[in-house]
Formats: C-alpha cells, sequence, structure tokens
C-alpha cells in the first residue's frame, strides 16, 4: 500500500501529537493522582443503613479534623438528603471554608443518579448497589449548585441543593 | 532472467486485478425496498424534529408543555425515533442500495430483505406505542433499574433483530460474489458495508444478551433483580460502535460517492479499506470511556479502554487527508492553481457537495469535543452536563445527517425515477444554511451552558434560584433559537422530500459512484483476509473487557429491584 509522502508527515504528527496527548493523560492519572472515581465499595441498596455512613445521623456534612471534612449525601428520586439542621428541618445549603478538603461519598437506595456540585470536580455516577467517593480540595469561594445529571425519572430536575464556600 | 510472464504472475498474487467497479442497475423491486426504509426514515425525521422543538421550547423555561404531555417523554421519543429508528432505517436502506448496485441481489435475497425490514418496523411500533402511552419514560439508553414496560424492550430487540436478517442478506450476498469472482478485488462500497455491518453485528451481541438474559425476563417479572452495571457495561459495549455504524456510511459517501459528484477519482482504494479496517478494529473495545465517572470500575481499565478509543484518531485522520487530497488532485486536474486555487473548483452550488461538505466542517469541532470527553480525567468536567449533547448534536446531528440529506438530494430520485430539479437544488442549499445557522447556534450554547456546568437530560429548573442556574437559562434561550431554525429546516427537508418523491419531472438521475485512477496502485489482497480482521476484532474485545466483566459479575452487590414509579407509570 503506497503512502503519499505528505500523508506520511500528516500522520506521522498525527501520531505522535496522540502519543504526546497519552503521556499527559497517563501522567495526570498515574503520577499527580487524578483518577475519576473507580471502584467503590459495594453496599446493600435496600439497606444501606448497614453502612455507618449513611445512618441518618451521619449524613450532611461532618467536621473531622482542621479544614477536613466529610459529606455523606443520599441521593434519591428526587431528593438529595444532605442531613437535618437543629430543628430538624432538612439541610439543603452547605457552608465550607475555602482551602478544606472535603471527602464526599453519596450512594442511592433506588434508582440511577448523578450527583455533580456545578463548577466543581464533584462530579460522579451514583449506582445502586456502590458508594461513590471522591476527595477535592475546595479554594475557590463561591456558591455551586447541586444537580442530578443522569436521568433519573420525571422529578429528575427537582433534586437539587448547594453548596458554599466561604472566604 | 525472469520472464515477463512469470513478473507479471508475481505481482498479480498479492494484489488484486483491477476492472473497475461494474454498476448494475437497481430493479425496480430493489427500489421499492429501498424507498420503503427511506419513507420510515422521513417520518422519523419529522417526528422526531418536533420533540426537539418541544424540548428546547419547554427547557427555555417560557412555555409550558401542552396537554400534560411529560417532558421526559418527548425526550425519550426524541431520542429512540432519530438515534434508533431515523439512522439505523437510512443506514440499512441506503447499504442496501449500495449492495444493489455493485453486487446485486437475487430474488430470494430480496424476500429475505423485506423480511427484515418489517421486523425492524414492527419492532419500533411496538417500541413506540409503549412510549406514547407514558409506559416508557426511560430514555434511549434505558438504564436500570428504571423500569418501563416489557414491550419497549421487546420492540426495540426486535429493530436489532431486523439489522441482523438485512445483515444476513448482506453477508450472503458478498460471500457468493467473491466466489464467483476469486480473484477480483470486492466492489469498494460493498466492501465498506461488509465492515460496517459486520462491527454492528458484534456489537449488537453486547445489547441483545442484556435484553434477553437481564432486562426482558425481569422487567416480566421472571427475574427479582438486575446486575445494574453488568446492564451498563453491556450497553456501553453497544453504544459506542453504535456512533460509528452512524459515522460509517457517512464516511462510504465520502470515500466513494462524493469524488464522482465533484468530478474526480477515488484518492486510494487501499487507503480507504484500511481505514474501514481500523475502524472496526477500534469501535468496539472502547465502551468504558462512557462510564469514566461509575463508581464499580476499575480505573486501570478505564485507562486502557481510553488509549484504545484514541486509536481511532489514525483512521479519522487518514480519512481527513483522503478527502481534502481528493479535493485538490481534482482542482488541479481541472487547472486551478495556486495554493489555494483549487478550492474554487468546487461545486458549490451543488448540494449534493455543500450538505456532506458543511458535515465535514462540523466534524472538525465535534471531533475535538470528542477528545475532550473520552479523555479520562477530563471527561470529569465535562460529564453528563449539556456540553455533551451539544457534542453529539455537531458529529451525528449535522456531520452524519447533512451527508445523509447529500446523499437523499440523488438517492431519492434517483429511486423514484425522477431527476433533481435546479429549484430542489436551490431548496436544498437554503436548508444546509439553514442547518448549519441553527446548529452553530444550538451547539454552541450547548456546550457552553455544559463548561459552566448546566446538567444534560433534564427539564426547566431554577435549582432553587442559584446564580448558576439563571446564568444557564440564558442560553436554554439560545438552544430554543436555534432548535428552532433547525425546526423550520427540516420542514424544508420534508417539503424537499415530497418534492423529489411527487413533483420532480421524471427522469434518471445519476447514482455516483467514483472509481480509480485509471493507473491507480493495484489493491494488496491483504486488504481482504476477512478471518483475520474478524479475529483481530474479537481478540481486542476481548482483551478489552473480561477482566472487567468478569469483575463485575464476581463483585457484584446485592441486585436491584426494578423501578416504575419513578417513570410516571
Amino acid at each position: 500500500m503506497h503512502l503519499h509522502k505528505y500523508e506520511k508527515y500528516w500522520l506521522g504528527a498525527g501520531i505522535v501529537g496522540l502519543i504526546v496527548f497519552l503521556i499527559i493523560l497517563g501522567f495526570g492519572a498515574f503520577y499527580l493522582g487524578t483518577h475519576p472515581q473507580s471502584h467503590g465499595e459495594i453496599i446493600d441498596p435496600e439497606n444501606i443503613e448497614a453502612n455507618d455512613a449513611f445512618k441518618p445521623e451521619n449524613r450532611g456534612l461532618t467536621k473531622v479534623d482542621e479544614g477536613r471534612y466529610v459529606l455523606n449525601i443520599v441521593a434519591s428520586a428526587f431528593n438529595y438528603d444532605l442531613g437535618t439542621d437543629e430543628s430538624g428541618a432538612p439541610i439543603k445549603n452547605i457552608e465550607i471554608p475555602a482551602g478544606s478538603k472535603v471527602l464526599v461519598q453519596a450512594t442511592t437506595p433506588d434508582v440511577i443518579h448523578g450527583l455533580n456540585f456545578a463548577g466543581t470536580n464533584i462530579n460522579m455516577m451514583v449506582e445502586p448497589g456502590y458508594v461513590s467517593t471522591m476527595e477535592v480540595e475546595l479554594n475557590n469561594p463561591g456558591e455551586y449548585t447541586l444537580v442530578c445529571n443522569e436521568y433519573c425519572g420525571v422529578g429528575h430536575h427537582l433534586m437539587y441543593g448547594s453548596l458554599e464556600v466561604v472566604e | 532472467m525472469a520472464t515477463p510472464a512469470n513478473v507479471v504472475e508475481k505481482f498479480s498474487s498479492k494484489v488484486f486485478h483491477n476492472y473497475g467497479t461494474v454498476e448494475l442497475s437497481l430493479s425496480k423491486r430493489e427500489r421499492r425496498l429501498i424507498m420503503s426504509y427511506m419513507y420510515v426514515a422521513m417520518i422519523s425525521l419529522l417526528v422526531g424534529g418536533l420533540m426537539g422543538l418541544l424540548q428546547v421550547l419547554a427547557r427555555s423555561g417560557e412555555f409550558e408543555l401542552p396537554w400534560g404531555i411529560n417532558y421526559y417523554t418527548i425526550l425519550t421519543v426524541h431520542g429512540v425515533i432519530l438515534a434508533l429508528v431515523m439512522t439505523s432505517f437510512f443506514i440499512i436502506g441506503f447499504q442496501n442500495a449500495l449492495m444493489g448496485k455493485t453486487i446485486g441481489f437475487s430474488k430470494k435475497q430480496l424476500n429475505w430483505a423485506w423480511v427484515g425490514f418489517w421486523i425492524m418496523l414492527i419492532g419500533t411500533v411496538i417500541a413506540a406505542v409503549t412510549i406514547l402511552i407514558g409506559k416508557a419514560n426511560v430514555l434511549y439508553t434505558f438504564y436500570a433499574p428504571l423500569k418501563a414496560h416489557p414491550l419497549f424492550y421487546i420492540g426495540i430487540t426486535l429493530v436489532v433483530v431486523g439489522s441482523w436478517v438485512t445483515a444476513a442478506v448482506n453477508f450472503r450476498q458478498f460471500y457468493l460474489w467473491k466466489k464467483a469472482h476469486p480473484n477480483e478485488k470486492s466492489p469498494l462500497l460493498a466492501f465498506m458495508v461488509i465492515i460496517n455491518m459486520l462491527m454492528w453485528c458484534i456489537a449488537t451481541i453486547g445489547v441483545a444478551t442484556s435484553m434477553l438474559i437481564e432486562i426482558i425476563p425481569w422487567s416480566l417479572g421472571y427475574k427479582n433483580t438486575i446486575n445494574v452495571l453488568l446492564s451498563r457495561t453491556l450497553f456501553w459495549y453497544f453504544g459506542h460502535p453504535l456512533v460509528y455504524f452512524w459515522l460509517l456510511p457517512a464516511y462510504m459517501a465520502w470515500y466513494a460517492i462524493i469524488p464522482k459528484v465533484i468530478g474526480g477519482k477515488i484518492f486510494s482504494d487501499s487507503l480507504a479499506r484500511f481505514s474501514f479496517i481500523l475502524f472496526l478494529f477500534f469501535s468496539i473495545p472502547v465502551g468504558l470511556h462512557h462510564q469514566l465517572t461509575e463508581p464499580g470500575l476499575d480505573s486501570t481499565w478505564k485507562f486502557i479502554q481510553v488509549i484504545l478509543t484514541f486509536m481511532v484518531v489514525i483512521p479519522s485522520l487518514m480519512t481527513a487527508f483522503s478527502m481534502f487530497a481528493t479535493f485538490e488532485i481534482t482542482g488541479r486536474k481541472k487547472g486551478y492553481g495556486g495554493l489555494f486555487g483549487w478550492l474554487k473548483h468546487l461545486p458549490w452550488k451543488d448540494v449534493r457537495f455543500l450538505a456532506p461538505f458543511v458535515g465535514m466542517l462540523a466534524f472538525i469541532p465535534g471531533g475535538a469535543g470528542g477528545i475532550i470527553n473520552a479523555s479520562y480525567q477530563i471527561n470529569t468536567m465535562v460529564h453528563n452536563t449539556i456540553w455533551v449533547p451539544g457534542h453529539f448534536h455537531l458529529t451525528a446531528a449535522t456531520t452524519v445527517v447533512l451527508t445523509f440529506f447529500g446523499i437523499a438530494y440523488w438517492l431519492i430520485p434517483h429511486l423514484t425515477g425522477r431527476k433533481l430539479t435546479d429549484a430542489v437544488n436551490r431548496l436544498g442549499i437554503y436548508q444546509t444554511i439553514l442547518w448549519g445557522v441553527g446548529m452553530t447556534i444550538m451547539s454552541t450554547a450547548m456546550h457552553i451552558q455544559g463548561l459552566a456546568g448546566a446538567p444534560r437530560r433534564s427539564n426547566f429548573s431554577d435549582y432553587g434560584g442559584t446564580e448558576q442556574a439563571a446564568e444557564w437559562g440564558a442560553y436554554q434561550m439560545a438552544q430554543a433559537v436555534g432548535g428552532t431554525i433547525l425546526f423550520f429546516a427540516i420542514l424544508l427537508m420534508i417539503f424537499i422530500f415530497i418534492k423529489m418523491i411527487f413533483f420532480s419531472p421524471k427522469g434518471e438521475q445519476e447514482f455516483p459512484i467514483a472509481q480509480e485512477e485509471d493507473h491507480a496502485e493495484p489493491t494488496p489482497k491483504w486488504t481482504e483476509n476477512w478471518k483475520l480482521w474478524i479475529a483481530i476484532t474479537l481478540v481486542l474485545i476481548l482483551f478489552a473487557y473480561t477482566v472487567p466483566i468478569m469483575d463485575v459479575i464476581q463483585n457484584a452487590p446485592p441486585g436491584s429491584a426494578p423501578f416504575d414509579w419513578p417513570i410516571g407509570s
């Protein structure tokens, strides 16, 4: 099979570019450790409270150390359970000081959801049977909308909350 | 000293004789079969386009859907009828036209092709009814454990089974032709059809397995629970090659039909075949790149499939080179000089060229967006945001669809025994421009809005009144403007179809098939080592999927019961 001279240059440049690109992705993933969430632990979707993180009293934001938080969320059709305040009312807005490290853990007792704090790196599928986890550092102050970005039923667009990163 | 005869002998044992592509004429019965596919595709386009219009209007927040119609019913119809029905009917109809034109159908083969058509149509109607009565608001990806009416799954499965019947007919045609022509290379377009159908058959095994052993028994109540991640993994094993099943017929037209339309020759027969072989290899073992943000899959295997995904960059670059090389060579032969002077020769006023060309242009940002989507950790930035539908409205709904329209302008008059008139050609040019403008507005708005975090597949919502949601609202208005323009473009296209079918003057419209140069380099015989190509494809699939699927099965959590109340049924 004959390749035109210019086609060789074109494909050569393309293939070199591709290799460099893949090396950068691999460097970011395996050396710097920026993976999408993977290999979450399993959980019984009909008994999520068997896992301590999803017991009603442990849902929502917990400070574990100076500048370190855990945020446990139960996503269900069509609500995000971010815990309750002192009066027992459901929390919809979470505040975290800028520069904190937050471990987000989520699961669902029903169907698939897409947990995304829009504008942050917290974007992960939540699937029955699995605990989705991701640790992020929140450095930029602002308000980030919590949305469901995987179709979960007719009330899909009514699942929301918000996260405020404060100075 | 070798005699010339020996040299010829030695030379010809590794390459095919080139007798040029013989063109058959399509029989009346063949034409009727192909037109039947085209009718379904046209009706699907109209219905799907109307659903698209209702969607963009509803999501702008300024309009409410009438008669209590659910947004997600409309979204399901839009996805199923355009992504699954319109595409597969147009593609199979077009491919049958290519097979009829290059190889021909026997009477028996044609009967079986009709069987395939009817199975697909019956499946479509069954699935459509379940959606329209609101029992299947599960979108075209039907992710478990949302549960639609069992007939929805059965209908979709029938569409796939019908396509298999046609694939079997195409394989049989090809096999008999090869047997009758032992030392000839197969017609290029027939070769391409066979590659696409092979890919389709291997890919649909995934979704068919999931349907038959998991989803259908579970939806009927014979199985209590389902392995959700397994069903998703099998879906995406099929879901990514599905997009190449749309794209390859467009490439068939680019490689082997457009050169004829512009008055040129095929750039390289062997390169075209080689790029299709590479697409066969690298379309399937890559589905995990749709599942990058899922909890149950291992990061190493995700990354391996990301690498395999990017291998399609190579045949894509080959295709881009071939296109522009054909354009330039043809222009220079016609005497247009200068660095870019050859661009002037291109038939800009011929819609058979212009529509696919605009499609090619859309593939530049479309392909770049695709690279971002598949980029492992970068995917997290855009995953499930409205950026993603913005992306595939460039690739599928512009590159592929405009190329299909470009084909329809000559194929439909050819089938109905009429001519493509100047008036229809002009309307087609307006249609192409309208489509380009509408899609630029809509897709750009979706891309920007996606980067700002707005979710895909969602009805209008103010998300509790956040500032971000208000910002998204502005782009949703732009989407509505673009979507409305696109709907008018669809109405214009339907008008053009009606003109071409019923009102254009009788005559013989050319079925353009490009030939090779007279002294083109012969095609090597290894290009048709089918057993090897299938073996490599299967080995790559086994490599990429064995461990992840074993893992999904062995480390499975308790299964999920069906959920039908979230979809309102």
